[in-house]
């Protein structure tokens, strides 16, 4: 892995601003090498980020080509693929 | 013999369902395969592997891995990825099962099912486990192995089990900064446990080369995480060993008190579980005709042992009347190894008082330790509070909840994860029997 050759990428928007991340990554650890930490409010509105890291656990939820509530460990990065999280502000 | 697939793709017919393609989801549907059964996979990821074997697209993976999934692939099996199932009952002609595969959905009409379903982490609730920057250990390795970068980060690890080892290599290899292997299991018990791996010297070699990877960082046993703190992330935890207490400074926790098998399928079907594990016989069978089960699912055991059981549980599906019997032996020696290592690495009675009242216990629907602690079952704290009834239907908090307050399982209900109603409402799923009663008689149907 770490003599992996080279790594293409691709272009995807998170929050509006277009970022480029490391083709092949799920968006949740693309999300994670971007240093967002917050990926949804919860219900009584903390912050949360991955958990489980297998789609078990529901925390990573964020929204992706305006779909809600998609578990972002799951799902891998695409060409032109718009993201939205939850603020961090 | 390719599965019959309708034109739609939306009705799958078939001899043989496997869910789950881990290891031993992946040898039961080859040694199915090649016995000439019709055979499908059915698994959350996008790529055969599960969690051990996860891998992105040409990422590296174990040489064991490698081959069986070549085999796996000119089996014969058909493969659904990005699939759940969510619905399954007895019919006339067999098992239905009802497939989330991206809010598309799939029935499949199958004459027998393995389960393969996996595990997932154990989570015992501290006060800040909720704070982003804390992650199960598999979580962790999860998300490395799908390309999160931990370089320069700090990173501890604490919980219990042989999976922090691997996890502390990787972290150290991908330039993490290890600050603590924090082991909850007294050094005795750890040191009991190695001392039982030379009957097993391949476990023993790699757990060697681990250790040497990760020297720079401390490794502790007898000692745990009690709390997390940051505002808005994780900044430092609080570790202790039951008598003095520090913090360390983390921008990374990695925890988890091993792993807790995945039963929710095999409830739904009406299978008998023992102490959290699907009951199976010598020939995986279990307490449902026609249905089987390999791996985690039937007790923790790793990855070797999921093999072996798989390919008994392929061998059986694809009518072989006799076992090889190096097979069988095989079974027996990992499951006594696995056994040893439940009772080396079972939490510390300590852990018990690790949530404070306010510790948020369900993730899903923020609910407090101290608004279920005094309810008499998992039942009636899921109608009081809401605890357990979120998107992950309590798979995070409940089999933590069950060690805290000693709660045995609730019964399962269908769906068993959140479906979209295009899945729901879909002619597949409609066409079958009544789907969304409580589903407790699918087991006598099939006997």
């Amino acid at each position: 892995m770490a003599h992996a050759a080279v790594r293409s990428e691709v272009n995807i928007t998170v929050n509006d601003k277009l970022v480029r991340v490391t083709a092949g990554t799920t968006v949740a650890s693309a999300l994670l090498n971007l240093g967002i930490s917050s990926f949804r409010h919860s219900v009584s509105g903390e912050p949360r980020a991955p958990l489980c890291g297998m789609g078990v656990c529901f925390e990573c939820r964020v929204t992706i080509d305006s779909r809600a509530h998609q578990r972002s460990c799951l799902v891998p990065v695409a060409e032109g693929m718009k993201v939205v999280t939850a603020s961090d502000a | 013999m390719t599965p019959h697939v309708s034109a739609d793709a939306e009705i799958v017919v078939v001899d043989v369902a496997v869910i789950g393609a881990g290891p031993g989801g992946i040898a039961a549907a080859t040694c199915a395969a090649e016995r000439g059964q019709r055979v499908v996979v059915v698994d959350r990821g996008l790529n055969a592997g599960g969690q051990i074997w996860r891998h992105v697209s040409g990422g590296h993976i174990p040489r064991v891995a490698e081959r069986w999934i070549a085999r796996f692939d000119r089996s014969g099996a058909k493969w659904i990825g990005g699939a759940s199932v969510v619905d399954a009952h007895c019919a006339a002609s067999g098992f239905v099962l009802l497939v989330d595969a991206s809010a598309r959905a799939i029935s499949i009409q199958a004459s027998s099912i393995i389960l393969a379903t996996g595990a997932r982490e154990l989570f015992i609730p501290f006060e800040g486990w909720t704070l982003p920057g804390v992650m199960g250990i598999g979580g962790a390795q999860a998300l490395l192995k799908s390309g999160a970068s931990f370089a320069g980060k700090r990173v501890v690890i604490a919980g219990s089990g042989p999976l922090m080892l691997p996890v502390a290599a990787a972290m150290s290899r991908a330039g993490a900064r290890l600050v603590l292997v924090a082991e909850q299991a007294s050094r005795s018990a750890v040191v009991r446990f190695a001392a039982t791996l030379w009957k097993t010297p391949s476990i023993l070699a790699q757990a060697a080369q681990y250790r040497v990877r990760f020297l720079s960082a401390s490794y502790s046993t007898g000692t745990w995480v009690s709390a997390a703190h940051g505002f808005g992330r994780l900044d430092s935890v609080t570790v202790t060993d039951g008598r003095r207490a520090r913090r360390e400074l983390a921008d990374f926790l990695c925890t988890g008190y091993g792993l807790v098998p995945n039963v929710e399928l095999a409830r739904l079907l009406g299978c008998d579980t023992r102490e959290g594990a699907i009951v199976v016989d010598a020939r995986q069978r279990t307490t449902v005709a026609r249905v089987l089960a390999v791996g985690e699912a039937t007790g923790i055991g790793g990855a070797p042992l999921a093999i072996t059981e798989g390919e008994i549980a392929g061998m059986t599906v694809g009518r072989e009347s006799n076992l090889p019997p190096a097979l069988a032996r095989r079974r027996a020696v990992l499951k006594t190894a696995a056994r040893r290592m439940l009772d080396a690495f079972a939490p510390r009675v300590e852990l018990r008082s690790l949530p404070k009242a306010h510790t948020i216990v369900c993730r899903c629907e923020d609910v407090s330790y101290e608004a279920v602690r005094d309810a008499a079952c998992a039942r009636q704290a899921k109608l009081y509070t809401r605890a357990g009834m979120g998107p992950c239907q309590g798979r995070t908090c409940m089999p933590g909840l069950e060690f805290l307050l000693a709660w045995q399982p609730d019964t399962v209900r269908s769906p068993l994860e959140p479906t979209p109603v295009s899945v729901l409402s879909s002619d597949v799923a409609e066409s079958g029997t009544p789907t969304y009663s409580i589903n407790t008689s699918a087991g006598e149907a099939c006997q």
